[in-house]
């Protein structure tokens, strides 16, 4: 665990100094600081079944509630959380072994059953669960999609071919196999992912079937239960489950208070009515960092932004193109004044959340260097008109016409952005094979593991490799790192094709997030992880 | 003629409240029709810019009757409607729960809004209209210029960085059940939306009466100053005020999206711009079929009032 020791130390030291002075916080009756309530700022929730949910709202309740089977460290690599141990021999058999004492909110023990029933249910694909992709890599999870016989027509698609995953088996109460179709040296870091929490008995109607109500107030193995029920568009209230055997948080409860606009949020962290507030909004951080002086705070995230060459444009087929497009744009400029720090320039194809990050893989082409550019792009030919394609929802307009104006300057040629209403309206022109230009994307990992950017966004047929890019040479290595005997081994070949990505240029890195957040003078030790969550265990309250 | 006219007055209800069934349908055909030429992708709006997997569009899919061509979807959903069942959202809540949350803060904020605007633009409208030319008058004037000028994306956080965040006299926001204390600064700044437009009507109005033939009779008579203008000209001045008051009344509940955004109510301007966000056809038609209800009930009370203050309107 990351610094745990200095950390109890410290925390310790902080509850006897407040022993020693009397201190208590408020409330209706005498509550020391570790009984304290902490309010934290989110959107409303799509959804609080842990396979259904893939956005960050959700997923920052659901870590109160639930408990992982991994988490991760400083330097990105797992550690058990919930488990006991996670083992493999060969990568493609992994055993999970349970620790003992943990038990649902409702007094139910944790046991095999409650993973295996949870992951079938995630997989099954009549379920719609968002999450069910997470369960590709187990075997049988073919045998539970099913396709629909005319496409997108009135008939229904027939019921899949089976209900449960064969990969899955149960060995003791306390222990479960996992078996891969093919071998994947990273899989024990997937696991640490909200789809992968425990389902109690209590939560199904029937077999395989969830109960309606259960995500209004959802039962799980966290250190936090839910007080109540889900308030939709107000607030969620969790308060510490006493019988939680790992790590003792170090509030009473936290509420979660719903927004629908950050700059809402942002207020009522000024008007002393919020704790914390996970994301500035770029509206309020000209005064932010004088507003909360050292509560203004930074932390990088996974969010990778970067624009995509469509390959079927002739016109940036030319790798020498792309590199000199790429060496024309002045991140630093952007990120300083656009985003007024909030992001940070990338010049890798990966994120620094992920353990084998290395800064600047990607070389000169993505250092600025506007004469080497115009030189580069005149001798290759580049084409006269250069357009880049966004999503007006985003707030991407600024940013992408500084980009232009950066490319009109130094490159000496005409550049427009032109907005899509929505991301959607974008993919169908992609996929129209429209001259749609570059294209703005960003992506944001599903578990810290290199391959969770090199597959979904370079590999081919990869599920937001909206580009269209492919290198078999490339996702042999992909493949290969994969299948590695171990973790360290697979980031050796991940990063060889990193290297061909730097060389091929497929898409042109151009920023990294920050989680840009800040609290009040109530709470103290506020870290917000790479998932853009709030630390839950770590945050305290100062009286 | 006592008989005749409620009588007429009977016939007029009937024949508004007829065309008022046919408005309702005409305005969530076109309201439903619109939704759906925009939808392209809601489940792609759903998830953001992940990919979805093809499992789960499928899945939803069918769950939402999303491949449905137009009528059977329309149809499905009027069916539903007319049985009480406004279906769910796109995120497995059911719309009447929603409805059940939103509509009563929204209200209670436009309500509120509107008695504020009533009162100040009501009692400033007569002054300046009495007193024209004066100090009183001139001020006015300027306020309302300004108001008229400033846009509601500006007044919100304007109001409450300063009464909110910086003053602290109130709460930065109102939340979701939100009390008297913190409906205030939105009440008020939702007012400004419509209080300028009121001021300048009853001052106009009022200027206009105290012209007439009749206040000057009423003069001629000796009737006190205060008799003329409480009786005489207040009333009939009310008229076209009343009738702004009624339409502004739909106006705030329709189009309170900025304020309930910025002081965070989840009422039904904050549903509707979720719903058209995320191409959300049933969520959008729901809210949209009440608002239509709540306008043809206005204006109704507002045709039907018009004859409590003025005996010459006849209905026919």
């Amino acid at each position: 665990m990351r610094g745990q020791f200095p950390l109890k130390m410290a925390v310790g030291a902080t509850a006897i100094m407040l022993l020693a002075a009397g201190c208590s916080g408020g409330g209706d009756d005498e509550t020391s600081a570790a009984d304290a309530l902490v309010s934290i700022g989110i959107g409303e929730p799509q959804h609080l079944i842990p396979s259904n949910t893939t956005e960050s709202n959700g997923a920052e309740v659901l870590a109160a509630l639930f408990s992982p089977l991994v988490d991760f460290d400083a330097d990105n690599k797992p550690y058990t959380v919930a488990a006991e141990s996670v083992e493999s021999t060969d990568n493609k058999v992994w055993t999970v072994k349970l620790k003992d004492g943990y038990t649902f909110h409702n007094g139910e023990k944790v046991g095999a059953d409650n993973y295996i029933n949870a992951w079938n249910h995630a997989a099954y694909g009549p379920n719609g669960n968002g999450g069910s992709y997470f369960m590709e890599r187990v075997e049988g999870y073919k045998d539970l999609q099913s396709e629909d016989p005319d496409g997108d027509g009135p008939q229904k698609a027939p019921d899949p071919k089976a209900k449960t995953l064969t990969g899955l088996k149960k060995v003791d109460d306390l222990t479960f196999t996992v078996t891969l179709s093919e071998p994947f040296s990273g899989w024990r870091s997937v696991m640490g992912y909200t789809t992968f929490y425990p389902l109690p008995a209590a939560a199904w109607a029937s077999e395989g079937v969830l109960k309606e109500d259960y995500e209004q107030a959802p039962i799980g193995n966290g250190p936090f239960k839910i007080k109540g029920t889900w308030q939709h568009d107000s607030k969620i209230e969790v308060e510490r489950y006493d019988a939680y055997p790992g790590e003792k948080p170090k509030v009473g409860g936290v509420t979660y208070k719903i927004y629908q606009e950050q700059t809402a949020q942002y207020a009522d962290l000024m008007g002393g009515a919020l704790d914390v507030v996970t994301q500035i909004p770029i509206e309020n951080l000209a005064t932010a960092p004088a507003d909360l002086g050292d509560r203004f705070k930074t932390s990088s995230n996974s969010v990778f932004q970067f624009v995509g060459f469509p390959t079927f444009l002739s016109q940036y087929s030319k790798v020498e193109v792309r590199k000199a497009i790429s060496m024309a744009i002045n991140r630093k400029e952007i990120t300083d004044n656009v985003f007024r720090g909030s992001q940070t320039p990338a010049t890798s194809f990966v994120s620094p959340a992920v353990a084998g990050y290395r800064e600047n893989s990607c070389g000169e082409a993505c250092t600025y260097d506007p004469a080497k550019a115009k030189a580069a792009y005149d001798a290759a030919g580049g084409p006269k008109q250069i357009k880049i394609t966004y999503n007006a929802d985003g707030g991407h307009k600024a940013w992408v016409d500084a980009t232009c104006n950066q490319l009109k300057t130094n490159l000496g040629v005409d550049c427009v952005g032109v907005g899509e209403p929505k991301f959607a309206d974008l993919l169908t022109k992609v996929e129209n094979k429209e001259d749609v230009g570059m294209i703005r994307l960003g992506w944001i990992m599903d578990y810290p593991l290199m391959e969770n950017y090199l597959g979904p966004l370079y590999g081919t047929g990869g599920s937001s490799n909206y580009y269209g890019y492919s290198n078999p040479e490339f996702d042999n290595l992909v493949k290969q790192g994969s299948a590695a005997p171990t973790e360290d081994e697979a980031i050796k070949l991940w990063q060889q094709a990193e290297d061909i990505l730097a060389r091929d240029m497929p898409v042109i890195p151009l920023r990294l997030g920050q989680n840009v957040f800040g609290h009040s003078e109530r709470v103290k030790n506020v870290e917000v992880d790479k998932f853009q969550k709030v630390e839950i265990l770590k945050i305290e309250a100062t009286s | 003629m006592l008989v005749s006219k409620d009588l007429d007055m009977f016939r007029y209800f009937v024949r508004r409240v007829l065309q008022g069934v046919l408005t309702f349908f005409g305005a969530t055909f076109i309201v439903y029709a619109l939704m759906f030429a925009n939808q392209d992708d809601p489940l792609q709006a759903l998830a953001g810019e992940r990919p979805l997997p093809e499992n789960v569009r499928q899945a939803l899919t069918e769950r939402y009757h999303l491949d449905d061509p137009f009528i059977l979807q329309y149809g499905h959903y009027m069916r539903g409607l007319l049985t009480g069942d406004f279906g769910i959202s796109l995120t497995n809540r059911p719309i009447s729960e929603m409805m059940q949350q939103a509509w009563p803060v929204t209200i209670r904020l436009a309500v509120f809004a509107i008695i504020i605007s009533a009162l100040v633009a009501v009692t400033a409208g007569i002054v300046s209209g009495i007193r024209r030319g004066g100090i009183f008058d001139t001020t006015t004037l300027i306020i309302t210029l300004v108001l008229l000028s400033l846009p509601i994306v500006v007044l919100a956080p304007l109001a409450q960085l300063l009464f909110g965040v910086q003053l602290h006299w109130f709460p930065a926001t109102a939340g979701a059940e939100p009390g008297f204390y913190q409906l205030i600064l939105p009440a008020v700044v939702l007012s400004c939306l419509v209080i300028a437009t009121q001021i300048r009507v009853t001052r106009a109005s009022v200027a206009e009466n105290l012209r007439s033939d009749y206040v000057r009779t009423a003069r001629a008579k000796g009737l006190a100053n205060r008799r003329v203008i409480g009786v005489h000209v207040l009333r009939n001045s009310l008229i076209p005020v009343v009738t702004l008051i009624g339409v502004d009344l739909g106006n705030l509940m329709a189009g309170a999206i900025v304020t309930e955004g910025v002081f965070n109510i989840p009422g039904v301007g904050f549903n509707l711009f979720r719903g058209i966000r995320t191409e959300d056809g049933p969520l959008v038609v729901g809210f949209v079929s009440i608002l239509v209800i709540v306008f043809l009930v206005v204006n109704l009370v507002v045709d039907l009032l018009y004859a409590v203050l003025d005996p010459r309107i006849r209905y026919e």
